[in-house]
């Protein structure tokens, strides 16, 4: 049987998250096509067919897929199913969106949050904030599941030996009273927190939106992306979108250095697979330090400065 | 033009408390949550305070309240009316349920009910699946709003602000639809003590799977469940310098290249 990757692409390039998952269906060791909607979508199809390991690119393209609704998308997945024994997706806020949509229009659950694939129809995925792994067996004929990429790796960078077959498919639009009003895009500069090497996390004790500028300067000078608890989130010190956790984005970088952060179950649901974890807190009994490999027991307002200076 | 007051289905879990950290079975089984404290899934709490919201600011005219679960559920139901739901419909059920049942029933129960807004938590902190909204608009055939953090009714349509990588999207869908809560769309009320005694005289309901025609799917099977690896506490240093010199030297970690001191 065959899997189908469903992309996720910002009109130019694919996203990182969309390669990832490419790397874990490798592991499926079977057949792989990769589905993408969108808006003039030739050239990022012609870059997809290029990939090495896809075997076709299923290019679905028309102006009403520049905003690609789960209403319109799911359907049209759905009725792919018979060709399929596994539809992929990564676990990003489009994925999350679509794939239980995509599972239920084919009668079956999905398997969320994947983060080791046992075989063709074994997946361990966290539960309870991941302080317990489940293995779960998936029965159904055609398996929906969603991939934490941070658990996998994109397959190294390698271009087809002869470029993959473009399909080009031609549906009508399903009908959605789904409209687009507004999207408000948080710019930055810094490297995002699903790909970043390392990610420097502020906390509630940072105390205002002004004072996460030391943040800002320690991750300018390390190259890093920067995230948040959500404390800080909630109090309207950073964006919604860098909140770290259990109901945040996960991560998995090789140095993750949370700052002013107590290590709430739920915060460390999102970073404990980080390879090494440095802990900045001026309270020596904060959970944090009990995953942290460096911990420093200091006042952030002193340290942050003094880091950066020694950059 | 006059609109119909509108109807809120709001669908809570009972699960594990936030605050406990679960223990996993010696057999690996499952979860071991005997003698642990329950209460109502945090997401779930967002949607009943913004279907109350909604009902005070004249929006929705009914709130019913659903939850799928031993006897036990009743008392997150009998939470949601102290906090201001009108009824609650508890459908019995002994067994653990997968997200695909619950839209599965939740369809069902919209077949009498015919509700205009369905208010979930984006996804329970125990499974974790992040799923069940998605289906039942799935099998409604209705819009979603995922992740909801703000939520505005107009003209028997809903504007929603949802929390998506890299920002936020609003987007405009018609009724009825179903709306997923995120942790920032409202900070829930504690219920007042005459609102709890209230809330035990208000219409609590009872069907069974049976009722409903329900049959559980038995797709998704657990096979097991393990602890996670735990990390090991490492070491306190005492400076900003040997903390520096000794990331300098962890040979997991790439220091930039224009570091002082490479
Ligand atoms: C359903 C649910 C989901 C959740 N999901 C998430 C999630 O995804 N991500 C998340 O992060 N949280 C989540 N939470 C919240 C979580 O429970 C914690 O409340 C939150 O992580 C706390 O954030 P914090 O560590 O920044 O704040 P606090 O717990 O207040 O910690 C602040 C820390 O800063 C230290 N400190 C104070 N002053 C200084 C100083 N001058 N220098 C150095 N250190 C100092 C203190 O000692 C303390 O340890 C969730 C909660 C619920 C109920």
């Amino acid at each position: 049987m065959k899997t189908l990757i469903i992309a996720e692409h910002n009109h130019h390039a694919l996203k990182a998250d969309t390669l990832v998952t490419l790397g874990a269906a490798q592991q499926l060791g079977q057949p792989i096509d990769v589905f993408i909607a969108g808006h003039d979508m030739a050239q990022l199809s012609q870059d997809t067919a290029t990939i090495a390991g896809i075997d076709r690119v299923l290019s679905w393209d028309h102006e009403a897929l520049a905003m690609p609704f789960s209403e319109i998308l799911a359907p049209v997945i759905a009725n792919l199913r018979s060709q399929y024994s596994h539809i992929l997706l990564a676990s990003s806020s489009f994925g999350k969106d679509l794939a239980p949509r995509i599972a239920a229009l084919c009668g079956v659950n999905a398997v969320s949050d994947v983060i080791d694939i046992i075989s063709a129809n074994q997946y361990k995925r966290p539960i309870y904030a991941g302080n317990a792994i489940a293995t779960v067996q998936n029965n159904a004929a055609c398996q929906v599941v969603t991939i934490r990429t941070s658990a996998f790796s994109a397959p190294s960078h390698e271009t087809a030996a002869s470029p993959a077959h473009i399909q080009a498919l031609s549906i009508e639009l399903p009908d959605t009273s789904v409209r687009f009003v507004e999207q408000t895009l948080s710019e930055s500069s810094r490297p995002e927190l699903n790909s970043a090497e390392i990610i420097v996390s502020g906390g509630r004790a940072v105390g205002s939106d002004a004072n996460f500028s030391l943040i800002y300067d320690l991750a300018d000078k390390l190259g890093a992306a920067v995230g948040a608890s959500r404390a800080a989130v909630d109090a309207g010190y950073i964006a919604n979108d860098l909140q770290v956790g259990q109901t945040g984005k996960v991560v998995a970088p090789s140095l993750y250095i949370a700052i002013g952060i107590s290590g709430a179950i739920q915060h460390l649901a999102g970073m404990k697979d980080s390879k090494v974890i440095v802990a900045i807190n001026n309270d020596p009994e904060a959970p944090i330090f009990s995953v942290a490999d460096y911990g420093l027991v200091a006042d952030l307002f002193e340290t942050l400065p003094a880091m950066t200076a020694r950059l | 033009m006059t609109h119909h007051p509108l109807k809120a289905i709001v669908a809570v879990k009972r699960v594990i408390d936030y605050n406990v950290k679960v223990r996993v079975k010696a057999d690996r089984s499952d979860v071991d949550l005997s003698n642990t404290k329950m209460s109502m899934n945090p997401f779930c709490e967002i949607a009943v305070e913004e279907a109350v919201r909604l009902k005070e600011a004249g929006l929705v005219g009914e709130i019913v309240v659903v939850s799928i679960g031993p006897k036990s559920c009743q008392e997150q139901i009998r939470s949601a009316l102290a906090l201001g739901a009108d009824r609650g419909l508890q459908v019995e059920c002994d067994t653990p349920v997968s997200p695909l049942d619950v839209a599965k029933i939740l369809q069902k129960i919209q077949q009498e009910e015919n509700a205009d807004i369905f208010l979930l938590g984006k996804q329970s902190i125990d499974a974790d699946n992040n799923q069940t909204g998605q289906m039942l608009a799935a099998l409604l055939d209705c819009p979603q709003a995922t992740c909801a953090s703000r939520v505005h009714i107009e003209h028997n349509k809903a504007i929603v602000t949802r929390e998506v990588d890299g920002g936020l999207l609003t987007v405009e869908m018609s009724l009825p639809a179903v709306i997923t809560t995120d942790l920032r769309l409202n900070e829930p009320r504690f219920a007042a003590l005459p609102k709890i005694m209230q809330a035990k005289r208000k219409p609590l309901a009872v069907k069974t799977l049976a009722d409903l025609a329900i049959e559980l799917t038995t797709d998704i099977e657990l096979i097991s469940v393990d602890s996670p690896t735990q990390r090991q506490a490492g070491v306190i240093l005492s400076s900003v310098d040997e903390l520096m010199s000794t990331l300098r030297n962890d040979p997991n970690v790439q220091m930039p290249k224009h570091d002082k001191e490479a």
